[in-house]
């Protein structure tokens, strides 16, 4: 029993002092993020890794996502008779959820990995160190850039997943269903609002945020060789993406 | 070299959890003076020089540099006296992403603010110093063999022309000829400078050639102090163990069966 008892209560001792790590190192990010100096150059890097490239799977997700949204909609609605309210859920679940969610996801993937990996393997190689040494200040040179280039970007990202996937819903749902493109059109744009797409423009903000937190909290933190490296890239996926779906909760909980 | 010390440290402790890797170390540099700390691996050679770089902080103790105490520095503090320090990391830790000039002037134009223009051509004579031509400047840190790394390092180290410089196993992995191209190259550096170098190694020809003074660090504690000429007659088991490369002797390496 006392065994149980010290097991339950190391693992609790070790999530907060994780916790206690993590809560820091976002604290040291964000202060820096308002003290000069400020690497433009390297924001403006960042936002093409993280935005640039991650358009063409972003949008093959989301053209993906309207159209088997539209099929599941008109399945499901039709049989209460309220097919004609498919460009409606369509429209307001990309904007409100779908696009946000779908996009955080997959740049986790491919940004939080790729940022957890090169920060990681700066981190065993020294390289980290040597930026100290060089009198620059390793979270305002790797750290900063991510953060603002994950913040500024991702809403973007969503913006464009939110435009392609209503497009497919909206491909779906003239050429294989049979609806009327204008009357399609005229219900998508009569029932969406400026809230559905900025509450999920705001989810993607701290979507964005969270990805590049993670990645650089555990690249950063990451050691002993290839291995680290590679458990830190793990690390920053996983919780990056079980993150989303937690303040995805906490946001729509918050903004509705 | 004046008498006051550029670097002392004294009763530097630091532990990692239960293992105690310094366990009260005192070391004075002077001015001008070149100091190799030799030592086994994990006898917490890499763990002093990073203390006194404040990239690791220390338990108990005090390092004062140029008479000032750094231990109790801000931060901010900190930073600043970074550009003091010029450093050679064990495994050259050049950025990936940059060119190799841009790798040499990274202190000059992150650190200093300089412009890009006159960066790149203190770069490239400080490559000509270690004896690279401008073409490698152009070159990208993966595609040069591990001595052009080690001497774009130095470069790097050497750069903004610091008053201390510090050298982790600057022979490390490199053959017997390149390894002395190297030793020879920190030699010149360090005089033409006019810095103070602290070097961690366990190689004895380089420790022989670029001291002024030798250290041995043992179980976190230095053991043994004295020029390289005498070390040879040191009458120190652990020394004459050390620089013969013994198995056998008073310091006993943690081997586990397997």
């Amino acid at each position: 029993m006392l065994d149980f008892l010290a097991s339950v209560g190391r693992v609790f001792i070790g999530f907060l002092s994780a916790s206690g790590r993590l809560a820091i190192f976002t604290l040291t990010a964000l202060s820096h993020c308002f003290r000069p100096p400020f690497y433009f150059r390297l924001i403006g890097r960042q936002m093409i890794d993280i935005g640039y490239y991650s358009l063409p799977v972003v949008g093959l997700t989301a053209i993906f996502t309207g159209m088997v949204l539209a099929l599941q909609t008109n399945t499901g609605f039709s049989r209460f008779g309220a097919a004609s309210a498919t460009a409606t859920v369509v429209v307001l679940s990309v904007t409100r959820e779908l696009g946000p969610v779908i996009a955080a996801l997959m740049v986790a993937g491919r940004i939080g990995a790729a940022i957890a990996a090169e920060i990681g393997t700066m981190r065993v190689t020294d390289q980290i160190d040597a930026l100290s040494t060089l009198s620059t200040n390793p979270y305002k040179y790797l750290i900063v850039p991510r953060i603002i280039a994950g913040l500024v970007t991702l809403p973007i990202l969503v913006l464009v997943a939110d435009i392609i996937g209503v497009f497919g819903g909206y491909i779906v749902s003239t050429y294989k269903l049979g609806f009327n493109p204008a009357t399609y059109l005229h219900n998508t744009a009569n029932n969406l609002t400026s809230i559905d797409v900025f509450s999920g423009l705001i989810k993607a903000g701290a979507f964005g945020f969270l990805i590049a937190l993670m990645g650089c909290y555990h690249g950063f933190h990451s050691k002993g060789g290839a291995q680290g490296v590679g458990a830190a890239t793990t690390y920053a996926v996983v919780s990056a993406s079980v993150m989303i779906l937690l303040f995805d909760y906490l946001l729509t909980s918050v903004l509705f | 070299m004046s008498d006051a010390p550029k670097i002392s440290v004294r009763g530097l402790k630091k532990s990692f959890g239960r293992k105690v890797v310094l366990d009260g170390i005192d070391l004075d540099v002077g001015v001008g003076e070149s100091v190799v700390v030799i030592g086994g691996s994990g006898t917490g050679k890499s763990v002093l020089v990073k203390s006194i770089l404040g990239l690791i902080d220390a338990d108990q103790g005090s390092i004062k540099i140029d008479g000032e105490e750094v231990t109790t520095l801000s931060r901010g503090h900190r930073e600043a006296l970074l550009g003091k320090f010029g450093m050679l990391f064990q495994g050259a830790a050049l950025f990936d992403s940059l060119d190799v000039w841009e790798n040499v002037a990274f202190g000059l134009i992150q650190g200093r603010g300089m412009e890009r223009n006159k960066a790149r051509d203190i770069a490239m004579a400080k490559l000509g110093a270690v004896g690279l031509g401008p073409e490698v400047g152009e070159l990208r840190p993966s595609e040069l063999s591990g001595g052009m790394q080690k001497r774009v390092a130095l470069a790097r180290a050497i750069a903004a022309e610091p008053e201390i410089i510090i050298f982790d196993e600057p022979t490390t992995g490199l053959d017997p000829i390149m390894g002395d191209v190297i030793n020879d190259l920190i030699v010149k550096c360090v005089r033409d400078l006019g810095a103070t170098a602290i070097s961690i190694t366990h190689d004895m020809a380089s420790a022989r050639k670029i001291a002024h003074r030798i250290a041995m660090i043992y179980k976190g504690r230095i053991i043994w102090d004295g020029a390289p000429a005498v070390i040879e007659h040191s009458g120190n088991a652990f020394i004459d163990q050390f620089i013969h490369g013994r198995a056998d002797g008073p310091i006993q390496m943690e081997i586990r069966a397997l």
